[in-house]
């Protein structure tokens, strides 16, 4: 019972500008604040300076290949649920300096930058980004390899999570594995209750949030009654959630390898990329190698890559997934089969990205369900 | 270890509007980096000097559109070492393979007061119809960043960095909204090749396809959805495909589906 006293000392129930005040207080004590604002019409991840710059009362309408976002009086801060953009943007940047190298009096200086780390505070992380930055920490911190980048951006992350309150309509975390309620990971954790009287449950996870949220003046400490409402408001969500994933997905894709329906997706399937640069665990890279035109500079740099391109599995004589039909079955396979094995866990979420964000809606759960169809396994 | 003599670059004009070598010409500060490396042989654009051939790089731009055009890329050829096609125009036949989809002695009879005086091939075609190219650098205009990569890797022997997959990954990695998701835009960056700098999705536009098709490009599935999700008649359909680059194969193809 001492780790729910301990949560409930630092948990506070604060009216609505407390919001912007817990901003603010992460700005003054040296954190750049980044979180939900309305970009090009859809909910993208961006600094924001108070909480005036935040999607109030908006809601998204997500489908395959579709998404708008709609005004909602009252609906509050995070009536929104995740966009294209994902936290990995900013703890495995799109495009990373490596190395440098400078021709010296004999050979060549190698100098590798410092992982920079800049004190960064999460606004509004869903559950299923919680879960997506755990996976990734398998990948990029595992023991066994580390990549000293991105464990110097995640031990400097602030992470402000938020309960959802409402699934989107390619939301599918239950199914997946994880949401929409966060258990843990977080510094503070914020429910919100829209409407008139309109507060926010603000919970603290860790030291360095507990010193924020006890700072938050105004409010009350919050009571048994006030976890029990928040509670309420994920059990909502986990009801209304857009998808489904079929529990059986890893064996109907390891039982399906050779099925004319990677044929079907491959006659659909664009091998534009969308799906694996907005995927929250995706991580392939590529390396790129840059010089100055009189061969005195070198610079190798990291760029976000996918298994949808030929030149990914370019091998000496020539790329092994030469179309659709492999490159889908690559990164599906992978995401909710192998990646068991690999790292312990599914590569998938649930967050639905993949769905929204593919310019012809190819959606993971369907291509699932169809091939336990047309493979027999029901 | 110096050496001996730098490398003799040429650049070539055949139909076109001379973007291309402007781009060139606007490296600005790079330009004089680029003037140190190489020997400037023959570029009109920029100096009369001429030096005689052979060259180590010819940079070709424009299409091939007079029997006079489809002579000369042979002599461009012979006395080439490396031929790099620069832009829509050599690439693809460029914005004037328009005529191709059309009966050209039409528009010659509708355009010029002399028409016996033109003296023109019935279609535009690309370098790679006539002459064994190299390197393709694609763009309506090229980038010049790609451009200065693509002389700098030749340079220092290495690959050009110079991806063949969508446009959609550069909307992606800058964090552009896509367009086609987001509004409704028809865009044909799916299909495209990367390359812009992600000018188009980035202004709230959709890809126009100046670079050409990317690698595998499925014209069909993006032509399917245009039609079927937002509501593009075959005519709208046609033109998507049916610009800057109209003459590359995956384009042409898809646009004459859609007739
Ligand atoms: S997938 Fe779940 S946790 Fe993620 S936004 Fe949707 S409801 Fe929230
Ligand atoms: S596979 Fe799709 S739904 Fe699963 S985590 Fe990636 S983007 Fe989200
Ligand atoms: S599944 Fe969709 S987003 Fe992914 S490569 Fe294919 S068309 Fe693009
Ligand atoms: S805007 Fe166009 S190029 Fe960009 S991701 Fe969307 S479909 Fe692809």
């Amino acid at each position: 019972m001492s780790a729910k006293q301990k949560s409930e000392s630092a948990a506070r129930v604060v009216p609505a500008d407390g919001l912007d005040a817990l901003i603010r207080a992460l700005a003054r004590a040296g954190y750049t604040t980044i979180g939900p604002r309305v970009e090009d019409g859809a909910v993208t991840y961006r600094p924001v300076g108070s909480a005036a710059d935040l999607p109030l009362d908006m809601v998204d309408e997500q489908g395959g290949g579709t998404y708008r976002l709609r005004a909602s009086k009252g609906a509050g801060y995070f009536a929104h649920v995740v966009g294209p953009h994902s936290w990995k943007r900013y703890l495995y940047p799109p495009r990373q300096l490596m190395w440098r190298a400078s021709r010296a009096r004999s050979g060549f200086a190698v100098e590798a930058p410092e992982p920079a780390a800049d004190k960064l505070a999460f606004i509004g992380v869903r559950a299923c980004e919680l879960r997506a930055m755990e996976i990734q920490d398998r990948v990029f911190d595992n023991g066994q390899f580390t990549d000293p980048g991105y464990r110097a951006r995640r031990a400097a992350a602030l992470v402000v999570a938020v309960n959802c309150g409402r699934a989107g309509d390619t939301c599918f975390c239950v199914s997946a594995g994880g949401g929409p309620r966060v258990e843990d990971g977080y510094d503070i954790l914020l429910t919100e209750f829209p409407g008139k009287d309109h507060t926010f449950l603000v919970q603290a996870g860790s030291a360095r949030g507990a010193r924020v949220v006890k700072a938050l003046r105004g409010g009350r400490d919050a009571g048994e009654a006030d976890l029990r409402a928040a509670q309420r408001r994920t059990d909502a969500a986990a009801k209304a959630m857009g998808r489904e994933l079929a529990g059986d997905a890893p064996q109907v894709l390891r039982e399906n390898l050779e099925h004319p329906h990677w044929q079907r997706v491959a006659e659909r399937c664009l091998n534009c990329a969308n799906c694996t640069m907005v995927c929250p665990t995706c991580f392939c890279s590529t390396v790129e190698d840059v010089t100055a035109l009189d061969g005195s500079h070198a610079e190798r740099w990291r760029t976000w890559d996918s298994c949808f391109t030929t030149d990914f599995s370019y091998i000496h004589g020539g790329a092994i997934r030469r179309g659709g039909a492999a490159r889908y079955r690559q990164w599906i396979t992978h995401k909710l089969a192998s990646w068991h094995e690999q790292f312990g866990t599914s590569g998938c979420t649930g967050c639905g990205r993949c769905i929204t964000w593919c310019p012809v809606g190819i959606d993971i759960t369907e291509e699932v369900r169809a091939l336990a169809a047309r493979g027999g396994r029901k | 270890m110096a050496k001996a003599r730098k490398p003799k670059l040429a650049v070539w004009k055949f139909s076109s509007c001379d973007g291309c070598q402007l781009s060139l010409l606007d490296c600005e500060d790079e330009l004089l980096a680029v003037a140190g490396s190489v020997d400037i042989a023959y570029f009109l654009e920029a100096t009369r000097a001429e030096l005689p051939g052979p060259y180590d790089v010819s940079l070709v731009e424009g299409s091939i559109t007079t029997p006079h055009d489809a002579e000369r890329i042979h002599k461009v050829r012979r006395q080439s070492k490396v031929l790099i096609t620069i832009g829509a125009c050599a690439t693809t036949g460029g914005i004037q393979a328009l005529r191709n989809f059309k009966d050209v002695d039409a528009f010659i009879g509708a355009v010029y007061a002399h028409p016996d005086f033109i003296d023109t091939l019935a279609k535009s075609t690309a370098i790679r119809d006539h002459v064994h190219v190299d390197f393709e650098l694609s763009g309506c205009p090229i980038n010049k960043e790609q451009l200065l990569e693509v002389l700098n890797a030749h340079l220092n022997g290495r690959k050009p960095n110079v991806p063949a997959h969508s446009q959609c990954i550069e909307c992606k990695r800058a964090g552009t909204v896509c367009v086609m998701v987001s509004r409704g835009e028809p865009c044909l960056g799916p299909v495209t090749q990367a390359g812009c700098g992600n000018l188009c999705p980035a202004c709230g536009r959709g890809c126009f396809g100046c670079y050409g098709p990317k690698e595998t490009p499925n014209t069909t599935s993006l032509a399917a959805w245009l039609a079927n999700t937002q509501g593009l008649s075959q005519r709208q359909v046609r033109h998507q495909f049916r610009g800057i680059t109209a003459g590359a194969d995956a384009f042409r193809k898809e646009s004459e589906a859609h007739d």
